[in-house]
């Protein structure tokens, strides 16, 4: 093939580039929705429950993943911190993860457990009143406004789909789970539940 | 991962590597064969263009970039199942890091656990390294100060729910308190709970209505003096708080006497044992005794 024609032929230029450069993704990408490390659930994991389902939703809504990673990386200074590194196994189910990549505030993997429910209402709806440096927003919608399950159970339905194995029960259970919570209730469910499974701390 | 995989990785890695030093290859090389001069013959407004090889620093970029590739994937893990013959893993880089904080930090640990807290306590060394650990994992509800929040106790005015000696220090540090004031919304009227108000707030030294208070003392030794003690001192074997000295967890305006009256209150201090282990929580609590009982 001449160069020129190659040149010329912008159509046949751009299907190159992208033959050269799927190559990288092939090697690096494709193996992963095929190995065991990065398809199969933690041992002993279940699905989110309704209300931890709903709190997600409401952390990704108020943007909580902009400053807090849920992502310890193997080194030290982070597993002595927040405890043991987090494993492919652990997101499996996430749609979308949650990962991150900038920390404002500390990592939240595995704040499940590590503070009572009442010090997260307290928190959430004024930072200050007991980390008086954090800069972190209040959130003091959150108590007031009530959940009406309307759409938990089709949120459920669709995350089946793309393999989180709810049940036709957890579906028609979906909505008197949550309802008559407040979106404050069911985001501290859902912190709550976060990265309990691996009982290591250090 | 499955050999079919393992393979998948390696031959399009290997065919990258190789394919781009092709195409380096033939591209320094290539001559126009149509033009007789050094112009490719491209003639753009009457610009044409010369068919100059690659400069040699470029080309050399190149060829470092290549060479560094296929060391990276001799020494490290990159292709499929070969482990590369450094044996490099991120686990095992992790474990080494630990491990070497371990040999540096464990005999310093290993010497101050088995030294009493109170002596502990006036060891400078010890209490800065209680210091930073509680600044680490405690300051989410006692502040970084340790100066407490309202519903988090202050730790340096040596007035204790549960007791101020190491070993009760220590104790809630390791298996954590779990602080119970049942709300009493539903026992008491509003005239009711306004009386305990005035009372309580006598106890502290408040001034009260004394007849809106008499009616809340009869009430207090039927019902709070169970846990608070008769005179309204505490009893640190609940964690019920002393009533008289004025120090108060979750305030001690008349407002939110009336709603700890009313709706209860539920402290809870979490257990430490597996997140920080035996011998960190001893120097945390040797920190916090110190801040009670300095020289």
């Amino acid at each position: 093939m001449q160069h020129e024609t190659v040149e010329k032929n912008i159509g046949l230029m751009g299907l190159l580039i992208f033959i050269v450069i799927s190559f990288g993704g092939l090697a690096e990408i494709t193996p992963l929705f095929f190995i065991k490390d990065t398809t199969e659930p933690l041992k002993g994991m279940k699905p989110r429950t309704a209300a931890e389902l709903e709190g997600r939703d409401i952390y990704i809504r108020e943007g909580c993943n902009n400053c807090h990673s849920q992502m310890i990386r193997p080194f030290r200074a982070e597993t002595e911190r927040y405890g043991h590194y987090s494993v492919a196994g652990e997101s499996v189910w996430d749609h979308p993860f949650l990962w991150g990549s900038k920390r404002t505030g500390p990592d939240l993997a595995r704040v499940g457990g590590r503070y009572s429910d009442a010090w997260h209402r307290v928190h959430l709806l004024n930072p200050r009143d007991v980390v008086p440096e954090s800069n972190m927003p209040a959130f003091t919608w959150l108590e007031d406004a009530v959940l009406d399950g309307e759409l938990t159970g089709r949120k459920m339905k669709a995350l089946r789909i793309v393999g989180v194995p709810y049940t036709d029960e957890d579906i028609a259970n979906a909505k008197k789970a949550v309802e008559g919570k407040t979106e404050l209730d069911v985001l501290i469910i859902y912190l709550q539940s976060l990265g309990i499974l691996l009982k290591d701390k250090q | 991962m499955s050999d079919f995989w393992s393979w998948w990785i390696i031959i399009i890695a290997v065919a990258n590597i190789a394919g781009c030093w092709a195409l380096l290859y033939w591209t320094r090389r290539m001559k126009d064969s149509e033009s007789e001069d050094e112009t490719t013959g491209h003639v753009y407004d009457g610009i044409q263009e010369y068919n100059n090889p690659l400069p040699k620093w470029w080309l050399n970029m190149f060829n470092i970039c290549l060479v560094f590739s296929v060391v990276y994937l001799v020494l490290y893990p990159g292709l499929g199942n070969f482990p590369g013959l450094l044996g490099w893993t991120q686990e095992g880089q992790h474990k080494e890091e630990v491990a070497a904080a371990k040999a540096t930090y464990a005999p310093l640990f290993a010497k101050y656990a088995s030294t009493p807290i109170a002596d502990l306590s006036k060891i400078k060394q010890a209490t800065e390294m209680g210091k930073r650990i509680f600044v680490n994992t405690c300051f989410g509800c006692h502040g970084s100060d340790a100066r407490g929040n309202p519903g988090y106790p202050n730790l340096t005015d040596n007035d204790w729910l549960y007791g101020g000696s190491p070993e009760t220090i220590e104790q809630s540090i390791l298996n954590g308190r779990r602080g119970m004031m049942p709300p009493f919304g539903a026992v008491f009227n509003a005239e009711q709970i306004d009386g305990l108000v005035q009372y309580v707030g006598r106890l502290s030294g408040h001034k009260v209505d004394s007849s809106k208070a008499a009616i809340g003392q009869t009430l207090f030794n039927q019902q709070c003096f169970v846990c608070h003690g008769a005179n309204g001192k505490g009893n640190q074997a609940l964690g019920a708080p002393n009533l008289t000295d004025n120090t108060w967890l979750y305030g001690g305006s008349a407002t939110s006497i009336a709603e700890t009256i009313r709706k209860g209150r539920n402290g809870v201090m979490p257990a430490h044992k597996d997140l920080l282990g035996t011998e960190k929580a001893h120097l945390v609590a040797a920190y916090v005794y110190s801040l009670s009982n300095q020289e």
